[in-house]
Formats: C-alpha cells, structure tokens, sequence
C-alpha cells in the first residue's frame, strides 16, 4: 500500500505541480493516474521512488515514510517503467533487463537466464537477446523497459506512459500483455497515462487529475462512467458530447430486437442486442447497481 | 623539393638516426616529454573534468579558464618559468601541462554533458548509485569524446615540445634550433618533419583506440565523422570489444 499524506511539489523554478495531494493506492491493484499533460502525474510517480522530493507532506510505502528509506535501495525494490523506455544505449537487451540484478552481484550466467526469462513472460522473441535498444523497434524497447521493471520481482510498478510512444496497434497488444501479466502477478501497479481509454482498460481504479494533480474523481471506471462528478470528468471521460454518450439511432436495425446506436458526434458506434422487454429491465437494474455504488461511495 | 628531399635523405641516413645526438635519442627524449606532461595533465583533468561532468557544477567556469588558457603565449611562459626556477626539466613540462589541461577538460566534461540526460536519469531511477552511474553509464559513453580531448592534448604537446630544445633538452627540437642557428634549413626542415611524422603516427594510434572503446550499440559521429546510420555495425566492433 503507497500513501500520499498532503504531498506537495514545488520546482525550484516556481510551478507548483502538486498541491497537497492526498491518495491511498491499496496493494496488489492497478491504479491509473490520468489527466492532460503537465497536470503533476510524473512529477507523483517520481516522488514514490524518490527521483523527487517532495516540499511538503509525507508519502509512506506500507505505513513507512518513505523520506527516512535509503534512495538507491528504495529505487531497486521498486519497478519503474520509463516514457521513453529509458534503456542504456552500450548495453544489449539482456543485461539491460538485468541491471538490478548484477549490480546487486548476480553472476552473469543467472543472470542472463533470469533475463530471457523475462523476455519470455513480456513476449519478446528469444533471439532478441542480444540487440542493442538502438536494434530494436518502439515496442520492443517498451517490452525490454517492462521486463528491467519486473527483473527484481518488485511489489510496486511504476509506469509513466509507457506505451505513449508506440502505433495504436502495438499499443493495444502490449495493454493486453499487460493486463495478463497483471492477473498472474498481482502487483501494486501505478500507471500514468493522458489517454482515458487506456486508463479505463487498465484501472482497477481510476484517478482523474486537474492542475496541480488536484483529483477530480477516483473510483472504478464503472463508478466513473456512471456518475461522473463534475462536468470537466464527464467531458474528459466523454460522456457529456463524447464518444461515450451513446443513443439508439433512428435507423432501425435489419434484425428484431437490434438497434443501431449512435456516439455524442452522432457517428454510428455499433448495434445493440436486446430481448423484447429487455430494454426497461436493463434501465431498472442499472439504476438499482447505480444506487448501491452510490452508497458504497458514500460509506 | 629540392629541400625535402635533402631533408628525408637526412632522416634515413643510419649515421644521423642512431649517433650519440641522433634523431633517435632525439625522438625518445621527445616522447618522454610529451608523456610525463600528459600524465601529469590526466592525472589533473580526470578527477576534475569527471566531477564538473556529473554534477554540471563549475561548467561556466571551466569554459572560461579554458579559452582563457589557451590564449596564454608558450614560449613567454616557458621563459617565465626558466626565470623563476632555473633551466631544467620541470618549466618545459610545466608549460606543457598547462597547454595540455584546456582540452583535456573540455573533452571530458563535453564528453559526459553530451550524453541523454534521459539515460542518466533512468539509471538512477532504476536504483544505481552516483558513483556506479559513472562507471558504468557516463565513461563507457562518454569515451570517444574523451579520447578526442586526449588526441588533441597530445598532438599539441607533441608539437610544443619543440620548445625543451631552448632549454637545452634535446628532443626533436634541437635540430629546428640548430639548423635555424646554422642557417642549415635541411637540417631544420627534417626536424619539423620529423614532428610532423611523430604526431601522425601518435594520431592514428589514438583514433585507433577511440574506434575501439565506441560502444557497441551507441551510433554516434565522433571527430566530425558520422558513421552510417544504416549500418548494422556492431557485428565487427562488438567482436573486437568482446574477444
Ligand atoms: N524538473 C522540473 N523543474 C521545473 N518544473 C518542472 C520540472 N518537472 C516538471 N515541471 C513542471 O511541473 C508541472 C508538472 O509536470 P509533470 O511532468 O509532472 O506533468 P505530467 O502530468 O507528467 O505531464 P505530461 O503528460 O506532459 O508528461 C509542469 O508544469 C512542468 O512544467
Ligand atoms: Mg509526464
């Protein structure tokens, strides 16, 4: 469990990037920190780690404050994934995956098997080993980023955007990757993105963040999408005009019972199945599921 | 031409390369100038190119004693030196450290300024500590600029130690000096020659070594030459490194 007790950040040069920012993000879950750039979300992540210090306020890693730990040794049960994968360019792929581990004086042999290891369960091909990152494409480097992350099994993951940098399609299949990975390993995860659609397929819970990292609203992305709190959530999650506010269109479906349902744009976004009758049932349950969350949020 | 030719008939004559006053003992008092400057110009660059390096701290600094240092005229230094200390070995390598400092330096700390702050960075951030981000991260990349700043050290001071023949040292000096004294220009032109000779040969076999300690992995240009993008070039450079 990572808390941040009224943690503050502000840069030598005056930005006040984050303004008493208070959050428990619980064990072994996934939580995404989004918002649109220069909100503070980095700026959070590296204060876990300690890459900064924070000028007010306390952040504590299972009830212990982090700012009495030693830096290196904190840094090194942690994993921390990179924007830019932030691979070391004269190293090849294995020994970068097992940096840690060698400088914690793992022989080079074990080392190299836990590394292809790892390449294994990131789904990187075998033969790859030996590259250097200059050798690899976008999306292979994040793999190789990811697999460094996780070479000392750590509890906590950080990840900054880290698939910011890779096409639409890599993106998505490295999501999934993701997500397999998370079910086996149960790690803390704390992942930060500016995209919501990968931060409502990724989250256990979801942190939605202003200026400032000041939280807009956090819960599971269903709590998010049922009752978004503001209107700059509904608009940032896009059910207000977005592609999230859905219609049924008045264009009838070939088959009985299907309906064509239009986003906020009015761009047609897929079909609807229901049963006769299912239409009303589906309005009911949905408010009753609503109504518990609702009181679960108030609790 | 006629000149030249004279002046490398000179330099392959056996009498005048190994007698007493030769051009070999010439050529080894030469080398032994230039390599006790050196190391005494390492030994000073390295902690404190190193240090300003890491940290960025002291850079402004170092820039503007730099170029001011490489103003400072040789040859009024050296006699500077004689005046206060007596002829002897020590103002000649005195002046040749301190024409041989500057660009080590700059090599250094432009060597490890140049490289990705991201790089730097993310080996901290996966827990190295400073030292170890030094050993392993900034000098293996910074290499080749360095060794470019120890290339243009040395072929400074082999040029420069010319001068140790004023002093009455010998080196490949002496015959510049005594031809000009004779007004023997074969005689003066063959050391020049021989200088020149010297500094290629000590050039080549640096930029051999800077080609070897390239990283593997790591395109980069180094002394204006850039290497082919496409290239898959580790195959051979990584061998070299590795065997
Ligand atoms: N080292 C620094 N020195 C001074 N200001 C900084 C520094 N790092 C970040 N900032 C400022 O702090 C604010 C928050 O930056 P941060 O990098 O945390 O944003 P972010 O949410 O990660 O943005 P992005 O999505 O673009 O990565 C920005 O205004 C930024 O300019
Ligand atoms: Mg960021």
């Amino acid at each position: 469990m990572i808390e941040f007790i009224t943690v503050s950040k502000l840069y030598p040069g005056g930005t006040l990037a984050v303004d008493e920012f208070s959050l428990v993000i619980p064990a072994h879950k996934t939580v995404v920190l989004v918002g649109s750039s220069g909100c503070g979300k980095t700026t959070l992540l590296r204060m876990i780690n300690r890459m900064e210090a924070p000028t007010g306020g306390s952040i504590e890693i299972d009830g212990e404050d982090i700012s009495k730990t030693n830096p290196v040794s904190l840094r090194r049960r942690i994993g921390y994934v990179m924007q830019n994968s932030g691979l070391l360019p004269h190293r090849k792929v294995v020994d970068n995956i097992a940096t840690v581990p060698l400088l914690e004086g793992m022989n080079r042999s074990r080392a190299r098997v836990l590394a292809l290891e790892l390449m294994e369960t990131v789904g990187l091909e075998a033969n790859l080993a030996d590259r250097y990152p200059s050798q690899l494409s976008g999306g292979q480097q994040q793999r190789v980023g990811v697999a460094r992350g996780l070479a000392t099994d750590p509890n906590i993951l950080l990840m900054d955007e880290p698939f910011g940098a890779v096409d639409p399609i890599v993106r998505s299949d490295l999501q999934l990757e993701l997500l397999r990975l998370q079910r086996e390993l149960g790690k803390t995860v704390v992942f930060v993105t500016h995209d919501i659609d990968e931060a409502f397929l990724l989250g256990d819970e979801v942190v939605i963040l202003e200026k400032g990292a000041q939280i807009a609203q956090k819960g599971s992305p269903e709590q998010i999408l049922a009752r978004p709190a503001s209107e700059f959530v509904a608009d940032f999650v896009g059910t207000r005009k977005g592609k999230r506010r859905l219609s049924l269109s008045s264009q009838p479906a070939d088959k009985a019972g299907e309906f064509v349902v239009v986003d906020g744009t009015g761009r047609p976004a897929g079909v609807l199945e229901l049963e006769p009758g299912e239409l009303l049932g589906a309005a009911s349950k949905a408010r009753s599921v609503s109504d518990k969350t609702a009181q679960a949020g108030d609790a | 031409m006629d000149f030249i030719l004279q002046a490398i008939a000179f330099i392959f004559d056996p009498q005048n390369l190994f007698g007493e006053k030769g051009i070999v003992p010439r050529l080894g008092e030469h080398l032994l100038y230039t390599g006790i400057s050196m190391a005494i110009a390492l030994v000073i660059a390295i902690p404190l190119g190193l240090f300003i390096g890491h940290t960025g701290r002291g850079r402004n600094v170092a820039v503007a004693s730099t170029s001011s240092f490489r103003a400072v005229p040789t040859f009024g230094l050296l006699l500077y030196f004689v005046l206060l200390n007596g002829i002897g070995l020590w103002p000649v390598v005195a002046v040749l450290v301190i024409l041989a400092v500057p660009p080590l330096l700059a090599g250094i700390y432009s060597g490890l300024l140049a490289i990705d702050r991201r790089t730097i960075d993310a080996a901290r951030g996966v827990g190295m500590t400073e030292l170890q981000i030094l050993r392993k991260v900034e000098i293996p990349l910074a290499l080749p600029i360095v060794i470019g700043g120890i290339r243009n050290a040395t072929l400074q001071v082999i040029a420069t130690a010319t001068i140790a023949a004023y002093v009455g040292l010998g080196g490949l000096g002496r015959f510049i000096i005594e031809g000009l004294a004779l007004h023997d220009f074969v005689l003066a032109l063959a050391g020049a020659i021989l200088v020149l000779i010297l500094a290629l040969i000590v050039d080549l076999a640096l930029a051999g070594i800077q080609k070897l300690v390239l990283p593997a992995g790591v395109a980069q240009s180094i002394s204006g030459r850039s290497r082919n993008r496409d290239r898959k070039f580790p195959a051979g450079l990584a061998q070299l490194r590795e065997g």
